[in-house]
């Protein structure tokens, strides 16, 4: 096991990211001998959340918010379903969610099944996203009403690393007295966020994207921003979210944010640099290669590739083959019939769509290992084509 | 992460017979890019109705293309007789098994093998003469029919399964509940009736608004000097713009829902969804 591990290529950074060697350590005390309850009165319980409170500071330090904004969760879900719903219990006559077509599923479905088991007393604006999968602020402006009880847009796209103006958004959300959420799981530890010079109520942050462990995430709520509680019961994290802490994942939580923001700079130059190069290369090296989404507006560590006339889910088990880890929007590694919904509200053609992969890269490859997937996917793709009934005619 | 046999992923790394055979007796062609899969058979069949070579050009998963090599194995050297007699089980089989997602995988070889010899024999598809239920891929009454009786499916997902009927917009799906309950005998009632919930949206049913919109609604709405059009569909959710005297009027609201909404609910899917874009 150890030995087959060693030699994996991991390259799905977005999907989820390994834990820290460093985060682990810190974790380590909180799931033997500091067992105690951070509510407890007594000093073997207290010490426990004051451990918890130094993770909230690194946390809101990452993010330039303050500590008493960070609410622990359970994952970027629960993050997402937490401000959607609070916002709506705010102003219960307002009805209107203002959203992308390109969420995440944990957006996207919340809105979706808002409006379908309300008897859709709620209704929902899906933004469209143009080819290059940016968003037209003027389209958003124009989409906002009276009724719009909040927005929801994601700060980058897990498929596509393509991101979106949020702050700019955000202030004009705030002009008209709407609430603004984002779903910044993919941007967090990947590029600067500050929070405090933004107009942003609510952002969900995940630990396991950032190399915290699985199980664990944040809701910011900003400082005055009316709030209603998800998870209602004890008086953990001040009312906002009852449950007894996940303490050591909040711990290491705070560790993976320390350490998060001492790497943005070399996630930011050499993860990128990696990133352009394996993407170069892919795009330079195979023919009829095309880069999904915008080539600049995107977060350093994602290349979202389609390779036309073959199917993702063989692509992926050829790389598999030789360890190398990353994903597709492919219909059938999907488990559904159709691709990915970002790919296909971007408009890529079909013949694309079925054969995309997404590489996303952390401070953890090495420039051997993109060397390495740069040597062995020309003929990967070369093989599948040459088994492909529509390569012959199109190449 | 699928979980394979050690025939399928055999097949699908080496796989055999890759190619198409020049001067082929027969030629078969299923799928499509749109579908995400698509398989080109060719056979020779010498004088004594033997296939003596199978080849195959497969745009798909790892078990699409090991359908499609174990297919050509097992091809080489049968009786064309015994050729046609082959069901998708014999394929899923001699694979050591399939995911049950990945059923129509072997669905697919079997109906590109029908299409090769129906092209050598010079006879007419039966299959393809059916009706079709599935719009999104293109499914039969009859291939449907045919593999509830084959591989006793109990179940509307089963039969996505298979046949991938029912795998896009969902709209079929009442017919596929009746088609089963007509096929399947001792299907209790309840089980037919199992309610999923729709899934994503389609070409076809994109195409299918459009055509409702053309048809009647816009002609309605030009009556009172209004217009629309079609700016997109996703999953149950169709936006759409209202034109002309419709733009700005008190009462669009009450159009969009009311008219245009409710047209689209009978005729394209019960369960859409009509909303401006602004």
């Amino acid at each position: 096991m150890a030995d087959t591990l060693k030699k994996v290529i991991y390259m799905d950074n977005n999907a989820t990211t390994r834990i820290a060697p460093e985060v682990l350590d810190a974790m380590m005390p909180y799931l033997t001998e500091y067992y105690g309850n951070p509510s407890s009165m007594h000093t073997f319980g207290g010490q426990v959340g004051q451990a918890i409170n130094q993770a909230r500071k690194a946390t809101a330090d990452l993010i330039g918010a303050l500590p008493d904004e960070i609410v622990f969760t359970s994952c970027g879900t629960e993050s997402d379903s937490t401000a959607i719903l609070s916002a709506l219990q705010t102003f219960p006559e307002k009805n209107h969610v203002v959203t992308t077509r390109v969420e995440h599923p944990a957006v996207k479905n919340l809105c979706d099944n808002l409006e379908i088991f309300t008897g859709r007393k709620y209704h929902t604006t899906r933004l469209h996203v143009e080819a290059d999968g940016t968003l037209d602020l003027q389209r958003y402006k124009d989409s906002l009403t009276e009724d719009t009880a909040i927005v929801s847009v994601m700060w980058a796209n897990n498929e596509t690393g393509v991101i979106f103006p949020v702050e700019e958004m955000a202030a004009i959300a705030k002009e008209r007295g709407i609430l603004f959420h984002t779903d910044a799981v993919q941007a967090v530890g990947k590029i600067p966020i500050n929070l405090k010079e933004t107009a942003i109520d609510f952002l969900s942050l995940s630990g396991h994207k950032l190399h915290a462990p699985k199980g664990v995430g944040v809701l910011y709520v900003r400082k005055r921003t009316p709030f209603v509680p998800f998870l209602n019961g004890g008086h953990q994290e001040k009312g906002r979210r009852g449950g007894t802490e996940n303490v050591a994942s909040i711990i290491g939580l705070g560790k993976a944010c320390e350490l998060a923001a001492a790497s943005m700079v070399e996630e930011n130059t050499r993860v990128r640099a990696m990133r352009d190069k394996l993407e170069k290369g892919l795009l330079a090296s195979i023919p009829k290669a095309l880069l999904n989404g915008h080539p600049e507006q995107r977060l350093p560590n994602t290349a979202n590739v389609s390779f036309e006339y073959v199917e993702g889910e063989a692509i992926l088990l050829h790389m598999n083959q030789y360890n190398i880890c990353a994903s597709s929007g492919s219909a059938c590694t999907s488990g559904s019939l159709e691709p990915s919904h970002v790919l296909r509200a971007m408009g890529v053609p079909f013949t694309a769509a079925h054969g995309s992969i997404r590489f996303s890269l952390s401070i953890y490859n090495t420039e051997d290992e993109v060397d390495f997937v740069l040597e062995k996917m020309p003929a990967i793709i070369a093989k599948l084509r040459a088994m492909s009934p529509f390569w012959e005619e199109n190449k | 992460m699928w979980e394979y046999t050690d025939i399928v992923q055999e097949h699908f790394i080496n796989p055999k017979n890759v190619g198409e055979i020049e001067g082929a007796d027969g030629v078969g062609n299923v799928g499509s890019i749109a579908c995400g899969d698509a398989l080109r058979l060719t056979i020779k069949v010498d004088e004594n109705q033997i296939i003596t070579d199978a080849k195959f050009k497969t745009f798909g998963c790892a078990s699409a293309i090991a359908s499609s090599s174990m297919l050509t194995e097992m091809l080489k050297g049968m009786k064309l007789e015994d050729a046609k007699k082959l069901t998708n089980d014999d394929i899923a089989k001699a694979l050591g098994g399939l995911p049950k997602e990945k059923m129509h995988c072997s669905v697919m070889g079997r109906e590109a093998l029908e299409a090769a010899i129906a092209d050598y024999t010079g006879a007419i598809l039966p299959m393809a003469q059916g009706e079709v239920i599935c719009e999104c891929f293109g499914v039969t009454d009859l291939e449907i029919i045919r593999a509830v009786k084959e591989n006793s499916l109990k179940s509307v997902e089963e039969i996505t399964n298979f046949t991938k009927a029912g795998g896009g917009c969902g709209k079929c799906e009442g017919r596929l509940r009746e088609l089963l309950a007509e096929t399947a005998e001792g299907v209790p009632a309840q089980l037919v009736g199992a309610k999923k919930i729709k899934r994503m949206t389609s070409l076809e049913k994109i195409k299918k608004i459009e055509e409702v919109i053309e048809r009647e609604i816009k002609p309605t709405l030009k009556k009172d000097g209004g217009d629309i059009r079609l700016i997109d569909v996703d999953g149950d959710f169709v936006t759409v713009s209202l034109r002309g005297s419709c733009a700005g009027c008190h009462s669009s609201r009450t159009t969009l829902k009311e008219y245009v909404e409710k047209k689209l609910r009978e005729q394209v899917l019960d369960s859409l969804i009509v909303e401006e874009d602004k």
